[in-house]
């Protein structure tokens, strides 16, 4: 458990991806969020831990706040409900030309793996979204094909093109705007990830299934 | 009822309570660089705190007023003035229809806040009216205002500010021609002499820095780099090395994370910071200094002096009774 500032404590459960992890994470927020508790303005369950996020001048705060929040994280984590997630599985259509997967060509170096062979692992298997952050809506997906697991980027891009899927560290993220990132991008999706307008306004919600569908450049237009 | 820009300044955007709750989707809260600067300017134009107000960067706008209107700046020192005479900051003052509103240079400080009476009514998105540039929504079509943008004001704004100027106490013993009252509020986040003193606690992964990078942190002068924004003030000083380049899980950030990318030049982040992130934290800023860091403008100086977390809770507590303190002051002129 550590302090995040005055404003946050972030309580870290493992330091390795692991879904039922993951899940059981999911299942906490749904608990802490369940009191209602004034001071306290966010729960956000994260890839192996949660944060909590407080106003430091709320007339509230409960003090020390540190020792508060981890006993208020054990209650909330006994008195959890087994997660029930969506159940629903989101196909996310995927364009990897080269012209958008800048990267594709660096991952085949580093993976040794031809272009098609890294679209066709990317593909196959059933990948779950672990976590949303960095920007509205931004997925955090496990699941990748473990070889497929490269590194960050030693240079971030300081724009990752609207829609790009990235992977980096086992996980894929699709970017819902254009923002700076270090992880090598294999493709662009079509689908709008996050807008304020739409109910619900983020596409990607934890604890949904994803699988990754291959489309052609002129698919990619039709459904854009 | 309505203000309009003529000149938009540097980077000036409308800015409210931010955007609280939605962090777990990745929608950071915005919000003001100095919510500190806007709750006075909120009180002051007799507005609940939050209310939507206009932030001025460095270089401030040129507005025309639609409609009589009580105003309050707050923040920054701005070479501002109302219809050709000095506009008073730190206090209410009523502007005629039809008059300029000019707000040149920050001579000290950076952000400025105009609060109007009845708040700045653009569209609610997600709970709050603050502009998220990054993302393109919130405030005026999510982006920085431009000459010719049209600001809509409750459709009762003119009454609001007849009334609510009327009730203020010594309204008419302003020496100049600006309508205005005798006594302003205390500005409480303009930095003093550079470079400035900001408290910040050791950071999750300050152990991952290697013992030169540690002392430097806290010992070094750090200067604003110019492509800071307000999602993090990127600072100019020595390189802090780890020990072990270690990757690191993408994890919660938040308001005040000074944060290490591979380059080694840390990151301050700031009010449109991303949730999450995966560079090591060197350190967290005290919540009750961040307004005062966000006073400072590319080129200024700061040195980060440590405290702990029970330090940074009584910075925190005390910021806030010297805030509550001038908010009483100013409901009492309001006679509630």
């Amino acid at each position: 458990m550590s302090p995040l500032g005055d404003g946050a404590v972030y309580a870290e459960f493992g330091d390795a991806l692991d879904l039922e992890l993951n899940r059981s994470l999911q299942a906490l927020a749904v608990a802490l969020r369940a009191r209602s508790l004034p001071w306290i303005r966010d729960v956000v369950p994260a890839l192996c831990g949660i944060a909590l996020h407080f106003d430091p001048f709320h007339p509230e705060l409960p003090a020390p706040v540190l020792e508060h929040c981890k006993s208020l994280i054990e209650e909330c984590f006994k008195s959890a409900s087994k997660f029930e997630d969506s159940g629903r599985t989101l196909e996310v259509p995927v364009c990897y030309d080269v012209e958008f997967g800048l990267d594709l060509t660096e991952v085949s170096e580093r993976t040794s793996f031809s272009i098609d062979e890294i679209i066709k692992r990317h593909v196959k298997t059933q990948h779950w979204v672990l976590m949303v952050g960095f920007s509205p809506g931004q997925p955090y997906i496990g699941g990748l094909d473990p070889k497929l697991s490269v590194p960050r980027r030693a240079t971030p891009r300081v724009r990752m093109p609207m829609g790009s899927v990235a992977i980096a560290n086992a996980q894929t993220a699709v970017y819902p705007y254009e923002t700076p990132g270090g992880w090598s991008i294999i493709g662009r999706t079509p689908l709008t990830v996050f807008d304020p307008a739409r109910d619900p306004a983020s596409l990607f919600a934890p604890g949904d299934r994803v699988r990754f569908i291959a489309i052609s450049r002129i698919e990619f237009e039709e459904l854009k | 009822m309505s203000l309009r820009i003529i000149r938009p300044g540097l980077l000036t955007t409308v800015q409210d309570h931010g955007r609280h709750g939605l962090r777990h989707l990745g929608v950071v809260p915005c919000g003001p660089m100095d919510p500190v600067a806007l709750e006075l300017a909120n009180a002051l134009a007799g507005n609940r705190s939050g209310e939507a107000a206009l932030e001025f960067t460095v270089l401030g706008p040129e507005i025309e007023f639609g409609c009589d209107a009580l105003v309050a700046m707050c923040g920054a020192q701005f070479d501002a003035t109302l219809a050709g005479r000095a506009l008073p900051l730190n206090r209410p003052v009523l502007v005629d229809k039809g008059s300029l509103l000019r707000a040149g240079r920050a001579l000290v400080g950076s952000r400025a806040y105009l609060a109007v009476a009845g708040g700045i009514q653009t569209p609610l998105v997600l709970g709050s009216r603050s502009t998220y540039v990054p993302a393109k929504f919130g405030g005026l079509e999510g982006r920085a205002l431009r000459a010719g943008d049209v600001l809509p004001l409750v459709p009762d704004a003119e009454g609001l500010a007849r009334k609510r100027f009327s009730v203020l106490k010594d309204n008419r013993k302003n020496p100049s021609d600006v309508k205005s009252v005798a006594w302003s509020a205390p500005a409480l986040t303009l930095p003093e002499r550079q470079p400035i003193v900001i408290h910040a606690m050791e950071g999750r992964h300050h152990a991952h820095f290697d013992a030169a990078a540690q002392r430097a942190f806290f010992e070094a002068t750090w200067k604003i780099s110019p492509d800071s924004n307000r999602m993090g003030f990127r600072l100019l000083g020595p390189v802090l090395a780890r020990t072990e380049p270690v990757e690191i899980l993408s994890e919660p950030a938040c308001l005040g994370t000074v944060q290490v990318p591979a380059s080694g030049m840390p990151i301050a982040l700031m009010a449109d910071h991303q949730t999450t992130g995966g560079y090591p934290k060197i350190a967290e800023i005290a919540a009750a200094d961040v307004p005062r860091l966000a006073q400072l403008a590319p080129g200024g100086t700061v040195q980060f002096a440590r405290c702990s977390l029970e330090q940074a809770g009584e910075l925190s507590r005390v910021l806030r009774q010297r805030l509550d303190s001038a908010l009483r002051a100013l409901a009492w002129t309001y006679g509630k």
